[in-house]
């Protein structure tokens, strides 16, 4: 069953240089239950291309069109702003980046939890106060009781990132989206906040869209990952299939600046030369083709394709990285 | 879990309501306190002041002019012979009056002002600003001078004015931190968990502007008694021989030489409010943002 279906996903700023095109035709399906991985570097679109599934790009300056953008069969950008306040933190949540300043700091947690639970279940008095205690106690929070009346700074930042997960799916979303959602945490409380969405997400069949720009993180969660770059969806497949056989020159340029611990042969860190092209300029050919050092001189000349590559795994680049995986 | 240990403070943390911990704050700070103290002494003065003035402040009893203080006229009296004293006292009715409405009148229409301009933006921010502007663009005394004129002298009208004055003002600075605290990610947090516009201003946004409109009431309230001064001076607003603080000071200061009491119970007591003011602004900003609350002295010994 698929859940989220995005077609030629356009999102646009305008600025006094001309439009942005942040997102330029994004398409992909997440199916029910799917773990799906959004990578790229800073500026690829991903946090774009979540913000405007949530419908939560300002506009004005921004602009999202799309050919589709169906939730669970409904068209979102048919819904008004007040049929979608519905669908976010109901059926549709978000966990962001940085845990320090994503909770009010001002009220207290157990506050914050309520108001959600109020707006979107009409939960109030000690039946909410329960389902709140209950919800802590499921992301991991000792004397969950006591931690009602605490406020954000009296957490640390694990914590507090185990309250916004607490908050996204205490309305049993259908989908989460976390947004570098453990970029901001130390490694070993990462470990423990992947398991969490990881488990929790399983038990409830929850699709989930984890973007990241570290590759570690998204391999061990994701089911499928796309690759983003300059806006766009370069590389789509299931994880093992990706990282065996990538086969865009950008995915192979992250990987080949990416550490690995599991020994595959002992290489210097290659870092991708040159910077991300300007998303006001049209591009016409590959967007990766200035820093790309596997193109092949058919790029010169045409844009790429999708290239299919069996088993859901597509890329659109022009040059054939079959024999030069990853592990070269 | 792992990271519990790590957590700044082990002791339990008891589920009270945020405005009872607030209220639980706001007497450690001992400045506010002694503020706090001090003005609910002056009002309860000045609105009992036909009980506690020991003279008639408009009584003139020209024999007893410009006497320094004394036992009969604690603060002396002045040039009409009338106890400057009981003038302060009765005074601090029409002063206090006007202090504390128009900071409310600029409350009520300075706050959803700038809160609207802030949080909508473009257009409406423009056009809210424009108008603002047009205010801003007069001198406030000016301005007040040229509405009272259009209105009459009245102290009611004073009032008003110097409310449509100084909202302006606040509506200026509530939109500057309302463009600030709206880009914060729990804004954007609050609207991905489908949190109403209302809701974000009020409970998310306003929650998190207090100290600056603490700050900035404060020192409307000030500057509406000095102002109420300045246009009882001009001839508009308190008319002799009513008294007020800010008409009797200006009148001291023609006898400034000869009768300084006259000069120092005025400008002490405006002073001492509005240093009051001040301190107990402090207080109730640090009391209303839980980041600033200080904890007990020293930690419970275990039973």
């Amino acid at each position: 069953m698929t859940l989220l279906r995005v077609r030629n996903l356009r999102t646009r700023f305008a600025t006094d240089r001309g439009d942005v095109r942040a997102v330029n035709g994004v398409s992909f399906d997440l199916a029910e239950g799917e773990i799906l991985g959004l990578v790229g570097e800073s500026g690829s679109g991903k946090s774009v291309t979540a913000m405007s599934i949530m419908r939560l790009v300002p506009e004005p300056p921004g602009h999202v069109a799309a050919d589709s953008l169906a939730f669970d069969g409904r068209e979102l950008l048919q819904l008004s702003e007040a049929q979608m306040r519905e669908e976010r933190g109901s059926s549709m949540a978000m966990v962001f980046q940085d845990p320090m300043r994503s909770l009010n700091p001002v009220l207290t947690i157990g506050r914050q939890i309520l108001e959600v639970l109020r707006r979107h279940q009409k939960l109030d008095g000690p039946a909410a106060k329960r389902r709140a205690i209950e919800l802590l106690e499921t992301v991991g929070i000792p004397s969950a009781e006591k931690r009602l009346g605490a406020y954000p700074h009296q957490f640390s930042g694990g914590m507090r990132q185990r309250v916004m997960i607490a908050i996204a799916l205490s309305c049993n979303p259908r989908l989460l989206i976390a947004d570098e959602a453990t970029t901001a945490l130390d490694v070993t409380i990462q470990a423990q906040i992947i398991d969490l969405v990881k488990r929790l997400t399983r038990e409830r069949g929850t699709s989930v869209i984890w973007i990241s720009h570290d590759l570690g993180v998204v391999a061990g969660l994701c089911d499928r990952v796309n690759v983003m770059y300059a806006g766009n969806v370069v590389e789509s497949g299931p994880i093992r299939e990706l990282f065996h056989r990538p086969s865009h020159g950008y995915t192979l340029g992250l990987m080949g600046s990416t550490p690995r611990v599991d020994g595959v042969g002992v290489r210097r860190l290659t870092p991708i030369e040159g910077v991300p092209p300007n998303l006001i300029e049209p591009i016409k050919l590959c967007p990766f083709l200035p820093r790309c050092r596997v193109s092949v001189p058919a790029c010169q000349a045409t844009p790429p394709e999708r290239r299919d590559l069996g088993g859901g795994h597509w890329a659109a680049c022009l040059a054939d990285l079959a024999p030069r995986s990853v592990a070269r | 879990m792992a990271d519990a240990p790590a957590l700044p403070t082990p002791a339990p943390i008891k589920f009270r309501g945020s405005l009872a911990l607030a209220a639980r704050q706001f007497p450690r700070n001992r400045a506010a306190t002694i503020g706090f103290v001090i003005l609910l002494l002056i009002c309860l003065a000045t609105a009992f002041a036909p009980w506690v003035a020991p003279y008639d402040p408009i009584q003139i009893k020209l024999s007893m002019k410009l006497k320094p203080p004394s036992f009969e006229h604690p603060m002396g009296t002045d040039h009409f012979g009338r106890d400057v004293f009981s003038r302060m006292l009765w005074g601090g009715r029409t002063s206090l009056a006007v202090g504390l409405l128009v900071v409310g009148f600029a409350f009520t229409f300075g706050v959803p002002l700038g809160l609207a301009s802030g949080y909508f933006g473009g257009k409406v921010d423009n056009m809210l600003m424009r108008l603002v502007d047009a205010f801003l663009t007069f001198p406030p005394l000016l301005l007040a001078v040229a509405l009272v004129g259009l209105l009459g002298p009245d102290i009611k009208n004073v009032m008003l004015a110097l409310g449509l004055v100084q909202a302006p003002i606040l509506a200026r600075m509530i939109r500057g931190s309302a463009l600030a605290v709206r880009e914060d990610v729990y804004v954007t947090a609050a609207r991905a968990l489908g949190a109403s516009p209302l809701r974000i201003v009020l409970s998310h946004m306003l929650r998190n502007m207090v100290s600056p409109i603490v700050v900035q009431l404060t020192a409307v309230f000030a500057a509406a008694v000095v102002s109420e001064a300045s246009l009882s001076f001009l001839g508009f607003g308190t008319q002799p021989p009513e008294p007020s603080w800010g008409r009797d000071m200006s009148e001291a200061r023609r006898f400034l030489g000869d009768a300084p009491w006259m000069f120092l119970a005025p400008t002490s007591v405006i002073a001492i409010c509005v240093l009051s003011i001040n301190f107990m602004g402090d207080g109730l900003r640090d009391a209303l943002d839980p980041r600033a609350w200080r904890t007990r002295r020293s930690v419970k010994a275990d039973a």
